[in-house]
């Protein structure tokens, strides 16, 4: 683990950034062409949601992956919930414009109504003030405590996200229940009492 | 004219539209992968093998693609993404086929692909569909009204309904290895629908026989109602006297009703049908406004006269 832990300190945090950017140009591109299949707004949506949702599960399981695997990838998470955060704005994007076609009074309808919109849209408003605040500066001026409990909101917006996902589905479709799961089960690695079990635990990191 | 033609084509005579499918896949992917820049998948539609003679219900629009038709598919008997039945309806054996006609009728039995096609004038409708999740395409169905078969197999009079089954057979439909749905699939008719001449049984797509994908070797098509309702690979028709129990409605019931018809002024709970996104159009297509009945208004809003079709959905 020291080996691989140190071999990660030699990736620079942009190639995140880098291949973050790439994968929504490659999508593009792909839609232009026909590689998206006969639907290619329903696609390009989907596939960034899914995105997102992946990223935000990884960073999530930074700190359970350290405490438990010894693995230390600490120094992307940053990277990874603000990738995720530009994943989601394109969601957000591509459903307003190509999607409903900034039809506002359908929009706001949507937003309202249907829960499964409303419950994302949550989701997305919970990040907005983690993604204002993903810098150095912020973290400053805020300081440590407060910027620790102001990004615990994360612990909320991704279930939501997860929920979001299983609600839009016409059935109990198998791969939104595991999204759901994850982020269930990185979300309760976090409740007071299974922290405190794994603070006393013989072996434990710290 | 069909009835007259030497030997009727079957689908032993042609080549399977999977293999046909999965080549143009493979081109198609091997396109996108090759370069950005590079056009669009070829697009060329399969050449005619079928006998059939025009319909005056056709559209002028202009159909989808074969390609659009046969690779963006909801059949949750081999799984719930669009993509799943192109990758695995290849496996369904369609012969031999039977339908298995029960209930109200004068002449109960098991009747053969054969029977039920043998001197029936096989008729091109190019139709408009648009499904529940408020997607369209315009489709070349080779088919023939219900109608005939109903009057061939003689409708008693008590009867009100039409109930179809899809085939159970999780050895070859894979998605119902699941119980996503509570197999096997099954749809209805109130009998004046079932009788109208645009509800038609379809055998083909684009004057082939019919792929697997889209419901082979013969399956339901009602043009005025959401997609669902159109029930493929049937297996068994019954008439009833009751309204008979349908898969999405006993699913959902507040989301879909036994009606189903396309009305832009009834909501799915969960989205608008006031506008639907035509399927092939590409990626900044401008939304269509759906049309009642689809389109189909003048030849069947009289069957729902005097009806809430806000409670009637």
């Amino acid at each position: 683990m020291p080996a691989i832990n140190a071999l990660l300190r030699r990736i620079p945090i942009w190639a995140i950034y880098l291949a973050g950017a790439a994968i929504p140009v490659w999508l593009l591109a792909l839609g232009l062409t026909g590689g998206l299949g006969p639907d290619p707004v329903k696609e390009l949506e989907h596939r960034l949601g899914r995105h997102a949702l992946q990223l935000l599960l990884a960073g999530l399981a930074v700190t359970p992956l350290l405490r438990f695997a010894g693995l230390n990838l600490m120094r992307f998470r940053r990277a990874l919930g603000v990738v995720a955060f530009g994943y989601l704005s394109l969601h957000l994007l591509v459903w307003a414009v190509l999607d409903v076609q900034l039809d506002w009074p359908a929009i706001w309808k949507d937003i309202a109504e249907r829960p499964y919109i409303t419950v994302g849209m949550a989701g997305f408003a919970l990040l907005l003030p983690l993604a204002a605040t993903s810098n150095d500066s912020s973290l400053r001026r805020m300081g440590a405590a407060a910027w620790r409990r102001l990004h615990r909101l994360v612990y909320i917006a991704v279930p939501l996200g997860a929920l979001h996902y299983v609600m839009s589905a016409k059935t109990w479709e198998l791969e939104p229940i595991l999204y759901l799961a994850a982020a269930a089960g990185l979300v309760a690695l976090r409740l007071p009492i299974l922290a405190r079990a794994r603070r006393s635990a013989p072996g434990a990191t710290r | 004219m069909s009835n007259d033609r030497p030997a009727p084509m079957t689908l032993a005579d042609v080549t399977p539209p999977e293999a046909f499918f999965n080549r143009r896949a493979f081109l198609a992917a091997g396109a996108a992968a090759a370069s950005i820049g590079a056009a669009a998948p070829a697009r060329a539609n399969p050449e005619p093998v079928l006998d059939v003679v025009e319909s005056p219900f056709s559209t002028d629009e202009r159909p989808n693609s074969f390609l659009d038709i046969t690779t963006y598919n909801n059949f949750y008997e081999f799984g719930t993404d669009k993509g799943d039945p192109a990758r695995h309806a290849h496996r369904l054996t369609t012969q031999p086929w039977s339908i298995e006609v029960t209930g109200l009728v004068e002449r109960p039995g098991t009747y053969s692909f054969e029977e039920i096609t043998e001197g029936v004038t096989l008729e091109e409708r190019i139709y408009r569909f648009r499904c529940v999740e408020a997607w369209s395409m315009v489709i070349p169905w080779v088919g023939f009204p219900l109608s005939t078969f109903l009057e061939k197999v003689g409708v008693r009079p008590e009867a009100r309904h039409v109930a179809f089954e899809t085939l159970y057979r999780p050895d070859e439909m894979i998605g119902q290895r699941r119980r996503i749905i509570d197999w096997p699939y099954v749809e209805g008719l109130r009998l004046d629908e079932a009788m109208h001449p645009l509800t038609i049984l379809a055998t083909g797509v684009y004057r082939q026989p019919m792929p697997n994908v889209n419901g082979a070797p013969i399956r339901l098509v009602v043009p005025w109602k959401y997609g669902f309702k159109s029930i493929k690979s049937i297996v068994r028709i019954s008439l009833t006297e009751w309204e008979p129990v349908t898969t999405w409605n006993q699913q959902a019931p507040q989301e879909y009703g036994y009606y189903a018809n396309v009305n832009p002024n009834v909501d799915h709970p969960r989205w608008s049908q006031a506008t639907e996104r035509r399927i092939g159009a590409g990626l900044f297509a401008r939304r269509e406004p759906t049309l009642m009945f689809n389109g189909y208004a003048d030849e069947v809003a009289h069957l729902y006269e005097g009806m809430d079709l806000t409670r009637y959905y």
